[in-house]
């Protein structure tokens, strides 16, 4: 886990300058050009539609139907105030917070337990703890929504944020505790048998000792969950009815569903919705990415 | 990355990885391993509940249900084969397939093809790499009703992107006036899966470019000697090098292609006239719309098996070409 972390931003092919002269110099520098050319290309095809989504929030809704891609003439702040009232985006903002807050909270917890247990506890079963993740972390969540309707309406979770936040611990731990485990299996045991061997409880060599050390991979876990619950739209729509318990993905939704859509006050809203993550993963990109990266690989 | 494969390889072996009494544990009273065995219990217990309860239980439910007539309130009668049978027949089910397949070869090639060029152009930069990087990913943070949202306004008739070429006055970019995107029937599922590898294409990128940092410098210098250009280096040394990486991204795009929902389901439910239908949003219509549970269960136990088909098919691969994957 900590190899890839390290390496991820090391340019790939340093090139030492002696090696270099097999071929002329030129026909290095003019391919330069064109990777410029593509990377530059890409970066636009990336970032343009978020430029034009940025540019629309601030137009008028008569300046859109005139000039729907360039930037906006008179910046009208007010679509702000108005998609925040029309698209309710001041509770479902607050119900998305704390559903991805309780989502990442709950997964590290069962994350971080559970490998412990795997890892060093001597929890019996080895290896099929891990075939049984990887299988229910691959189960397709189709397989198991319809039941899971009827189940969730006895128990009273239906239409619950609460009944949400468990479906998702439950979806999003599977992934998390083979992050954790792998984190686990390459840590030394030294300072918990040293602990042990001073007289530490089995809980204080947990609490004291390993949480501290496994912090950096708990904490991937657990904003990989959260952003993923933020950002969940399936098990959102199908589970949560109410208009006032609706996280900011529904909202966002039923706002850009009318026929009569005005694209202004939804591209407010949708920058409303994606200017916390937008912000967060630029504060903590490596973390996010090193995550993502594990997820693509290890899983 | 190898050691990660190399755990998971282990494990998925069934080689599980335990040790016996640690020395330093032999002379402790034997209370102290009870408890170690009870707290490693009550630690796991959470998992295991949360799982049980949501994914074990309804999964090993619907494997019943889907034997059944359940409507969802009244107690489900066994039909038998039933559901099985009038989804093979069923014409919106062979519809929806057909579209999965097609999605998943748009997503084989198009966003693969995107990522790996992409990486590798950013793998020959020597600075801002870090800077690229986090600007490809930015949109695989967004929500799908965000890429949504302005994917609608982009791909509008009136005023998107193609109408504001046909007004260039460029005599070839004319047809592309008026043209709806989501609305045509033969237009829609292309559109729907371009605007969702808009999204999808950053993640491929980051993850091959870790891979391809992976890769031995020295190879390339090597057959830089021989005087290779850019072209056989990526055919010959980083495409074979990230081949595990390359088969397990093909293996989650399949996987992912057949389960796809939200993008289809937000910006065209299925429509127009069923032309961007796949099994998930037809799995949702019988269940939700139609009350029809046992037969939706027919179909997950449908995406299921392809799924699985998928898993082993790849470990197939691994264990009789001996891949290194």
């Amino acid at each position: 886990m900590s190899a890839p972390r390290t390496s991820i931003l090391r340019p790939s092919a340093p090139r030492p300058s002696a090696l270099r002269p097999a071929r002329p110099v030129a026909g290095r520098r003019r391919a330069q050009p064109v990777t410029w050319i593509v990377l530059g290309l890409l970066a636009v095809y990336a970032l343009g539609p978020l430029l034009v989504l940025a540019a629309n929030s601030l137009k008028s809704s008569r300046e859109i139907d005139t000039n729907p891609l360039g930037p906006p003439q008179s910046w009208s702040w007010s679509n702000f105030a108005g998609a925040w009232e029309r698209a309710h985006m001041g509770g479902a903002l607050l119900n998305s917070s704390l559903i991805a807050l309780a989502t990442a909270a709950g997964v590290a917890v069962i994350a971080t337990t559970a490998a412990y247990a795997m890892t060093r506890l001597g929890l019996p079963g080895g290896g099929a703890w891990i075939l049984w993740l990887l299988v229910s972390s691959s189960l397709p969540i189709q397989l198991f929504l319809v039941p899971l309707v009827s189940w969730w309406s006895f128990l009273g979770l239906y239409n619950q944020p609460i009944g949400l936040v468990i479906i998702y611990w439950a979806v999003y731990s599977p992934f998390a505790t083979l992050l954790v485990r792998a984190f686990l299996v390459g840590m030394p045991r030294e300072y918990e048998e040293a602990a042990r061997l001073d007289g530490a409880g089995e809980l204080g060599v947990f609490t004291r000792i390993v949480l501290p050390m496994v912090r950096p991979a708990v904490l991937t876990a657990a904003l990989v969950a959260g952003l993923q619950a933020y950002n969940e739209f399936m098990l959102a729509v199908t589970f949560i009815q109410d208009r006032d318990l609706q996280p900011v993905a529904l909202s966002l939704y039923s706002f850009q569903q009318g026929f009569t859509t005005d694209w202004s006050l939804v591209s407010a809203a949708g920058l409303l919705m994606a200017l916390p993550v937008v912000v967060l993963f630029l504060m903590m990109q490596r973390t996010f990415i090193d995550g993502y990266v594990s997820r693509g690989i290890a899983v | 990355m190898t050691t990660e494969t190399a755990t998971t390889g282990a494990s998925l072996a069934g080689a599980p990885v335990r040790r016996g009494p640690r020395p330093a544990l032999r002379g402790r009273p034997l209370g102290a391993r009870r408890l170690r065995r009870l707290l490693a219990w009550v630690f796991v217990t959470p998992l295991l509940v949360v799982n049980l309860l949501v994914v074990t239980g309804p999964g090993l439910a619907s494997v019943y249900y889907s034997f059944t007539d359940w409507d969802g309130l009244n107690a489900p009668g066994f039909v038998g084969l039933a559901n099985y049978a009038e989804m093979l027949r069923s014409d919106a089910v062979g519809t929806a397939l057909v579209h999965n397949v097609l999605w998943t070869l748009f997503f084989l090639v198009v966003p693969m093809t995107m990522g790996l060029v992409g990486a590798f152009l950013l793998s020959r930069l020597r600075r801002n790499q870090a800077f690229f990087r986090v600007l490809y990913f930015v949109p695989y943070v967004l929500a799908t009703v965000v890429s949504a949202a302005v994917w609608r306004q982009l791909l509008d008739p009136d005023g998107g992107v193609a109408a504001a070429l046909s007004t260039l006055g460029l005599p070839f970019l004319d047809p592309l006036a008026d043209v709806n995107f989501l609305g045509n029937p033969s237009l829609a599922l292309g559109s729907v899966a371009f605007v969702n590898t808009w999204q999808w294409w950053g993640f491929l990128l980051v993850i091959f470019l870790a891979s391809m940092q992976s890769v031995d410098p020295a190879l390339y210098e090597a057959v830089r000697l021989d005087g290779a250009g850019p072209v056989r280096e990526f055919w010959h040394i980083t495409l074979p090098m990230i081949r595990p990486t390359l088969v397990f991204l093909g293996l989650m795009t399949i996987i992912w292609s057949f389960l796809v929902f939200d993008y289809v389901y937000v910006l065209t439910q299925g429509g127009p006239a069923g032309s961007t239908d796949v099994l998930s949003t037809v799995l949702y219509r019988e269940a939700f719309q139609n009350q029809r549970h046992g037969y939706a269960s027919a179909v997950a136990m449908l995406l299921s098996v392809i799924s699985a088909a998928t898993v082993l098919g790849y470990l197939a691969l691994r264990r009789r070409l001996r891949w290194d994957v």
